[in-house]
């Protein structure tokens, strides 16, 4: 405890340093805004901005990033309850019950209890991260490349089967950015795979043109030519204060929504999105008036948005912990760590205390800065959403473009970021879910290191990956996924990753 | 002909083209595998779920089912973008991000034209001004210096 006390003494003098209060007030600033506006995810945003990091010292970096992540989760809320348009995916839920109230003239208080219960999840799961990424990467150092590769195997299944859809689907997905995840040199013997004698693609497809590509660019071909033109409500600082009954009904549902955020944040998979979907039906179940949600209900907002925050915070863990992402966001994070010449895994923590608890000041500093940007301040944002699409676009085209050169000054990358928007255009098309291809292609060396490395210590035997017991413990999970995804096959009532689909299909019509 | 066939017949041509690839690369031993080894496990991974899904995609919506109504608007923007990537270290990264801009505003989105100069001319001076004389990112100049 005294130990983490004087860690966290440290974290505090760190992101305290004018420099890293600028970068982490930026982070959450252009976060609320990514958030606030449609098609601008938070992936995206992260992505494009990653290439403006590189001359900065990794602590402010990581700083800047993390707060556009958590930054976003604030702002999403925003175009949710005034226009029902999410921000962001994480969002969604929010857009039922609160623009129910705003239409009953109650936005004020929507925006508010999201605001707050954003703060208190956000500040909840940051201690939650705090006490656990440490003692989980000291277990994670007991490791070796069996291990690695069957917890790598266990988080893509669950990144699989979390992601919603046909299971068979996300796996191809899976499948197809660990292939693209291998072209380029090959480390072990200095090979050129997939390459075809282009010299940029030695180094392999980077991770900021497959994402930006397959979620901006792919969102702007999706909807630029879609005219939609939404009414935009402006709420006024005064109407913002909840009623002392709004208050008492928020709290318990905040309190449910932090802890069950954290918990999903830690699993693989768009954790902030599912965490919503659970945290709406868990207050509908203990609601004594069910009837109320999808009409206004507060729970309905408070829960969902506390349950985004608190998530986004939870998938902060396995990768400061283990330097295995969660989820696409959590991976660009872990590109940009990667790119400043760290390397995230369990000595991460031990090595670079100033980076990891740095961060984790930031964030309850981070969390305070966004609960007063994004009360007082809401109308100002209001203002982006008056901005037509058809400026909006090509504006956005224009910094994906130059973002994704400037990661390594290449026109390839620009073309690949070309390639993948169509895919992921084509992709969203066909039901399929990009998101996994972004890991894949993350994790494909790490998991192609570590499949290796296990081959070679056991002279070629796959025995070795049950023989170690923390290997099989995460292979017997990983089956165990397998079989769930299987259940839906063998009964006739729909599990809760179809009703999951089904709903996120019936917001978007 | 429905969706997920059409996705099934995709996976396995891809997975058979990877196959294809694959025969250049050594494959190694199980005790030392090469650099062809997991490449030819996931391509083959990716034929069965192929398979699977031309199996059981019998239920699934008809492909003409979908639609694409922002077709020519998405088809007009990826163009912009292939130019882009084609004529952005010849032309200079100024040059081809004004004529992407002005496509963009005033052919495709048909906006007044002093707006789109104005955005045109502000966004694409605007960003090279931040990205390569602030940010210090080096953006290409192309053979007119532009």
């Amino acid at each position: 405890m005294v130990e983490t006390l004087q860690n966290l003494y440290l974290g505090f003098s760190t992101s305290l340093t004018p420099i890293n209060f600028f970068y982490g007030f930026m982070g959450c600033l252009i976060g609320t805004l990514v958030g606030v506006l449609p098609g601008v995810g938070p992936l995206a945003g992260i992505s494009l901005l990653l290439p403006t990091t590189f001359g900065l010292n990794p602590t402010s970096a990581i700083i800047l990033l993390a707060g556009i992540y958590y930054g976003a989760m604030y702002g999403g809320s925003t175009t949710s309850i005034l226009m029902r348009i999410p921000g962001e995916a994480a969002s969604v839920m929010t857009c039922i019950d609160g623009y129910a109230m705003a239409q009953k003239g109650r936005a004020g208080p929507a925006l508010a209890i999201s605001a707050i219960g954003s703060y208190i999840a956000g500040t909840a799961s940051v201690i939650g991260l705090m006490f656990l990424a440490p003692p989980l990467a000291k277990y994670a150092l007991r490791f070796g490349p069996p291990e690695y590769f069957s917890l790598l195997v266990l988080g893509l299944l669950v990144l699989g089967y979390m992601t919603g859809g046909s299971m068979v689907k996300n796996l191809a997905m899976i499948v197809l950015g660990l292939l693209l995840g291998m072209i380029g040199i090959d480390h072990f013997t200095g090979y050129f795979r997939f390459s075809y004698g282009l010299v940029a693609l030695g180094d392999g497809i980077g991770i900021v043109p497959v994402a930006v590509g397959l979620f901006g660019i792919s969102e702007i071909l999706t909807t630029a030519g879609l005219s939609i033109r939404p009414e935009v409500l402006k709420p006024r600082l005064k109407d913002l204060l909840p009623s002392k009954e709004e208050m008492r009904d928020s709290m318990a549902p905040i309190g449910r929504g932090s802890l069950l955020g954290f918990l999903i944040g830690i699993i693989p998979g768009s954790a902030h999105v599912i965490s919503t979907f659970i945290s709406y039906a868990v207050e509908r179940r203990v609601s004594r008036h069910p009837e109320r949600f999808g009409k206004g209900a507060i729970e309905g907002v408070a829960g969902p948005e506390s349950a985004n925050n608190a998530a986004s915070c939870g998938s902060l863990v396995p990768m400061l912990a283990l330097g295995v992402p969660t989820g696409p966001i959590p991976a660009v994070l872990l590109a940009a760590l990667m790119v400043h010449g760290i390397n995230p895994g369990p000595m991460l923590i031990k090595e670079q205390p100033v980076i990891f608890w740095g961060l984790i000041a930031s964030m309850y500093v981070g969390n305070l800065i966004l609960l007063l940007l994004n009360l007082p301040l809401v109308g100002i944002f209001v203002n982006f959403l008056r901005v037509p699409y058809k400026i909006l676009y090509p504006t956005i085209l224009m910094f994906c473009v130059v973002g994704v050169y400037a990661v390594n000054t290449s026109v390839v990358d620009v073309g690949i970021m070309t390639g993948m928007g169509v895919l992921g255009y084509v992709l969203r098309k066909y039901d399929f879910e990009p998101a996994p291809i972004v890991l894949g292609v993350v994790l494909a060396p790490i998991i192609e290191m570590s499949f290796r490395q296990a081959l070679a210590m056991s002279a070629g035997s796959y025995v070795i990956f049950v023989q170690r017991p923390i290997s099989l413990v995460f292979l017997i999970a990983a089956l165990a996924m397998i079989l769930l995804a299987l259940k839906p096959l063998l009964k006739k009532r729909k599990d809760w990753r179809e009703r999951f689909t089904e709903a996120e299909k019936a917001e978007n019509v | 002909m429905t969706t997920d066939r059409l996705s099934g017949m995709a996976f396995l041509l891809l997975s058979v083209f990877v196959m294809i690839e694959t025969r250049v690369l050594p494959l190694g031993t199980h005790s030392r595998p090469g650099p062809g080894y997991l490449p030819l496990l996931l391509s083959s991974f990716l034929a069965i779920l192929g398979v699977i899904l031309i199996v059981r995609g019998r239920l699934a919506s008809s492909w003409r089912s979908v639609k694409w109504p922002e077709g020519l608007h998405a088809l007009a923007i990826l163009a912009g973008c292939v130019f882009a990537t084609l004529a952005m270290e010849t032309l200079g990264y100024r040059l081809v991000m004004l004529i992407l801009m002005v496509f963009l505003f005033g052919v495709l989105e048909r906006l007044k034209w002093w707006v789109v100069c104005g955005l045109s001319l502000g966004l694409s001076f605007g960003s090279f001004w931040l990205f390569d004389t602030m940010l210090k990112v080096i953006l290409p100049r192309g053979n007119l210096g532009f």
